[in-house]
């Protein structure tokens, strides 16, 4: 059992959404609890994982291992390490509780759930993979349900946003394939086996390719799959139309859990197996993360669109992720991980927060709303907590890892670590211009009888605000988790640095 | 050579044999069946060819042969194309039977037609004289022209078997004068002893490259490679819908097959495709050749699909993309291109075949061959719409569908090759790119805009829905259980060599 425990957590959502498309379409309260048991159980097994998980070691663990496509040395090869073990948690708890978020959905329920729970496998997928075709193919599922959810429950210019998310991303798909196929036939033997890939590292970094050094040309391949995820300016656009067409559990996703496997890649792949070419471009890195950070606030800043603005708010927060990993450092490596974690709670709640009032207004315009904190003072309270999670306020989780990701940049890309906390300041500015022009002043007539937030979404935010105060306060449980696998990773890609004299 | 050589070689030639002696059978019985009765010869046309398939199945190809003076190669090559080609025949067969186009009209000699097709596909995948090639090319035109005219009232279909009798004869004609270039510069029309000749240098470069031009023409046009492509959309869109489909994966595979035959024996530097490898006859660079073919072929394919509306004109233009991405198999061209063209022939014989017998179902029950008005089909029929999403999906390339395998072999063998290979790989791989676009836009009117539920479900006769899943599983499960069908096409890359 504890060894198939990967497996089952991967592939649960898919016998659920089997049995989802087996129930009558007619009985939707036995479609959505279906879809909340099944998420509930992955849950759980989620913990338990964490629970079997030995804190202290560096390597993979919960490993299965078997051919898979012996002709091309394509295997299933799952495990997880420090790096992975939070995303699981998190993918596992924003998939609970974006179904609650999903339940006033009003049209064709059942195919809904059935393609969650399919994009919930997927997603789970990529990350307990440790065979890159594997990855390829869990990255590569994902697109399909993703595209139907936005496509047919999205909202009015969602056809137009569901074909532009799926063009982006299979274009930076396909390089990622391309990137995978070179390593595959420069490693020898040949093999898609992540650990043995990443043990030939040095190979890569003397083979050539295309007339240029094959780490630097496959990590550029590589990088622009992952950067079109995360997303990194430029390849930025479709992620405002995406997130504003989803319907709000999807943009639940979307933030919490799609733009983390763009670096998640990263340090799963690039780093570890092109560790030389991952010194050589930590510079570029850095000035796209702090362009991330500053652009995206100065987006945000800009927009009327609440939902808009939470979009360019996680632009902006990915951006400290990409600064923290750069620096190669303990305390910015963890502090990039810890920030993928934190922005997966933090901007789940804000865009479950975003959807509440948005089932009242039927608008996200910020201007369009004033005063209303009179009427509906809970969703005041808990939006306000949100939003000073969301610009970083010490006390909240995002806090310790932004802060952890400054650290560890600092000695290394001094100025633009400083320019970097610019972005602190714009991002307190548009939260709290937006927290004001729509909660304080005169209340706008039109909303006083608006509606309080219910139970159910309250139910749902309040375990990511308990985990965001939590880990605000007591970080240690989450960067015990993951400190072990990371060091480990700084300090091969360094000596792997050393070694070849950068 | 006697004839003691030629009962010999007949055993090897089994199952042409009772192809020949079921093909009459089925003239004869068709000769006692009326108008409304004629059917009945189908099904007997379907369940022979069913027959010589099991036959082939029980060939024994372990020592690849050339029988009757090298004319025709029985090796495992052809025997799987053989097999290819044979269910391709069978399935269309049986949508055949649904078709609204076809009822009501005497049937009989539209079967016996497509016998004799396969027959001369049979001829085509084993040919390795300039004469049997020849000879079995026509036999497998002259088929298409003669079915894509089959609804003779119809302007459409006489403009369709037409246009592709003029675009035929032209580029026949010209694959002919290559061949009698090449028989009168080297003395022979035995493609082994062509290749002595022309690796001897005994043919000048200009007139080697004269005939590689010409021979490119004549093989390019069966495939429908850009620039040979021009009678593709119109023959598509006006022959039954049943005979594009099959005009679109069969000839094609059986073309491709000659290709790879041909320029890997007789325009190589070995003679000898069975090596691991081998390169292209000095002054004569084929391979660039077919690079260009191959990239003019996805682009122009995918981007004039773009902006078709009609559903077959869609998939005829998308199919010749796909022949491009063949093609980037037979520019590679060792073992693992073959490999790979054969498994992206199979897989696209399954989708293309499937998304064609959903648009014959549509036309037969909504009576429209138009995108748009494929909207909320996803709803109307649940089961239709899932299965065309699936064979959508395939099209494009996407996993976990087997149309993302078929093109991962197809680029896994072009980056083994080389770097040299690399850009054509992210040519191909951003036409796939390309290629979702339109494909989404039929999945798009199936199930975005404007939701339109209706009161009851529509669902497709039993034995079509049958048909389409039969055709679906295989795509979506085929490669997840260790693919057989990769084990098939590494066995099938063993050709007879003289």
């Amino acid at each position: 059992m504890e060894n198939h425990l990967l497996s089952i957590v991967t592939f649960l959502p898919i016998f659920g959404a089997v049995i989802i498309a087996l129930v009558p379409k007619e009985k939707l309260n036995w479609i959505r609890w279906g879809a909340a048991a099944v998420t509930g159980l992955q849950l759980i097994l989620a913990m338990w994982i964490l629970k079997v998980f030995n804190f202290t070691s560096g390597d993979v663990q919960l490993v299965e291992h078997y051919a898979w496509i012996p002709d091309f040395n394509i295997e299933f090869f799952m495990g997880i390490d420090g790096l992975s073990a939070p995303m699981i948690l998190l993918t596992a708890l924003l998939s609970f509780l974006a179904i609650f978020t999903s339940w006033n959905i009003d049209k064709a329920q059942k195919g809904y759930f059935a393609l969650f729970l399919l994009l919930d496998a997927g997603m789970m997928g990529v990350f307990a993979s440790l065979d890159f075709f594997l990855f390829y193919i869990f990255w590569e599922v994902m697109l399909l349900p993703m595209y139907f959810l936005i496509g047919i429950w999205g909202g009015p210019q969602r056809e137009y946003a569901a074909i532009k998310f799926f063009l982006y991303t299979l274009f930076g798909s396909v390089l990622l394939l391309l990137g995978m196929l070179a390593l595959y036939f420069i490693s020898e033997p040949h093999t898609f086996n992540m650990i043995i890939l990443a043990e030939q590292s040095a190979q890569f970094g003397q083979a050539m390719l295309l007339g240029m050094n094959a780490g630097k040309v496959i990590f550029i391949l590589l990088f622009v799959g992952f950067a079109i995820k995360v997303p990194i300016f430029p390849f930025h656009t479709w992620l405002p139309l995406a997130h504003v067409e989803a319907p709000t559990a999807i943009s639940v996703i979307l933030a919490g859990v799609l733009l983390k496997m763009g670096t998640y890649g990263f340090l799963r792949i690039s780093f570890p197996i092109l560790k030389e070419a991952a010194i050589w471009f930590a510079l570029p890195l850095a000035i796209l993360g702090l362009i991330n950070i500053i652009y995206g606030a100065m987006a945000a800043l800009a927009q009327r669109d609440l939902k808009k603005m939470v979009a360019y708010s996680s632009v902006s927060h990915m951006g400290f992720v990409l600064l923290g990993m750069a620096a190669l450092t303990p305390a910015g490596m963890n502090g990039a991980v810890f920030q993928m974690f934190n922005h997966g709670t933090i901007s789940a709640m804000l865009f479950m927060l975003v959807g509440v009032v948005y089932d009242r207004a039927h608008h996200r315009d910020i201007d369009g709303f004033g005063g209303i904190a009179k009427v509906v003072p809970i969703y005041a309270g808990v939006t306000a907590m949100a939003f000073f999670a969301g610009l970083g306020l010490p006390g909240f989780s995002g806090f310790i890892s932004e802060a952890l990701c400054f650290i560890g940049a600092f000695p290394v890309f001094t100025w633009i670590t400083i320019f970097a906390t610019l972005g602190i300041v714009l991002n307190a500015a548009y939260f709290l211009w937006a927290y004001q022009r729509i909660f304080m002043g005169e209340l706008n007539s039109k909303y006083e009888n608006m509606e309080e937030i219910n139970n159910r979404e309250l139910y749902a935010l309040i375990p990511l605000a308990i985990i965001t105060f939590f880990l605000g306060v007591y970080p240690t449980p989450m960067l015990d988790l993951m400190s072990t696998t990371l060091n480990q990773l700084v300090e091969a890609v360094r000596s792997a640095g050393m070694v070849a004299g950068l | 050579m006697n004839l003691n050589q030629i009962v010999a070689d007949l055993s090897y030639f089994l199952p042409e044999l009772i192809l020949t002696g079921i093909l009459i059978m089925v003239i004869l019985f068709d000769l006692f069946q009326k108008a409304d009765t004629s059917i009945r010869s189908g099904y007997l046309a379907l369940g022979g060819l069913a027959l010589v398939t099991v036959a082939l199945f029980g060939q024994d190809v372990s020592t690849p042969t050339g029988i009757f003076s090298n004319m025709l190669a029985v090796d495992s090559f052809s025997r799987f194309l053989k097999v290819l080609v044979s269910i391709g025949a069978i399935l269309v067969m049986w949508m055949s039977f649904n078709s609204n186009e076809l009822k009501g009209r005497r049937v009989g000699e539209y079967y016996v037609l497509i016998l004799v097709l396969v027959l001369g596909m049979y001829f085509l995948v084993s040919a390795t004289h300039l004469l049997s090639i020849y000879i079995s090319l026509e036999m497998v035109s002259i088929m298409s022209y003669l079915l894509s005219g089959y609804l003779k009232e119809q302007m459409r279909s006489n403009e369709a078997s037409i246009k592709y009798v003029v675009f035929g004869a032209f580029s026949s004609g010209i694959l002919l004068y290559g061949f009698s270039l090449l028989y009168g510069l080297t003395g022979s029309a035995d493609i082994f002893e062509i290749q002595a000749a022309l690796a001897a240098g005994s043919v000048s470069p200009a007139l080697m490259l004269l005939i590689l031009v010409m021979v490119l023409v004549g093989f390019g046009y069966k495939v429908a490679a850009v620039p040979f492509h021009f009678w593709t959309p119109d023959v598509y869109e006006g022959a039954p819908a049943p005979i594009t489909a099959f005009l679109s994966v069969a000839p094609k595979a059986a073309g491709f097959a000659i290709i790879i035959r041909f320029f890997n024996v007789a325009f190589s530097n070995s003679g000898n495709p069975n090596m691991e490898a081998w390169s292209a006859l000095e002054n004569m660079n084929w391979q660039a050749m077919i690079g260009v073919l191959s990239i003019l072929s996805m682009t122009v394919g995918n981007v004039i699909a773009l902006q078709q509306s009609n559903i077959k004109r869609m998939l005829a233009y998308s199919s010749i993309a796909h022949a491009g991405y063949m093609l980037l198999g037979v520019v590679v061209a060792d073992q693992t291109g073959i490999a790979a063209i054969l498994y992206y022939a199979s897989i696209y014989m399954l989708m293309n075949l499937g998304a064609f017998f959903v648009a014959i179902h549509i036309k037969n029950a909504f009576d429209t061959e138009e995108i748009e008005d494929y909207k909320s089909l996803g709803y109307k029929a649940p089961v239709l719409g899932l299965i065309m999403a699936i064979f959508m999906f395939s099209l494009t390339g996407l996993p976990p569908t087997g149309g993302f395998v078929a093109k991962f072999y197809i680029f896994r063998a072009l980056i083994e090759y080389g770097d040299m290979y690399f850009w054509l790989a992210l040519i191909g791989l951003i036409n796939g790119v390309i290629s979702l676009y339109y494909y989404m836009r039929v999945v798009k009117a199936m199930y975005f805009g404007k939701m339109e539920i209706p009161e009851t479900v529509h669902n497709a006769p039993i034995n079509v829905t049958i048909l389409l899943v039969l055709l679906a599983i295989p795509l979506v499960f085929g490669w997840m259980i260790g693919d057989p069908l990769s084990v098939y096409t590494m066995d099938a890359v063993q050709f007879f060599v003289k």
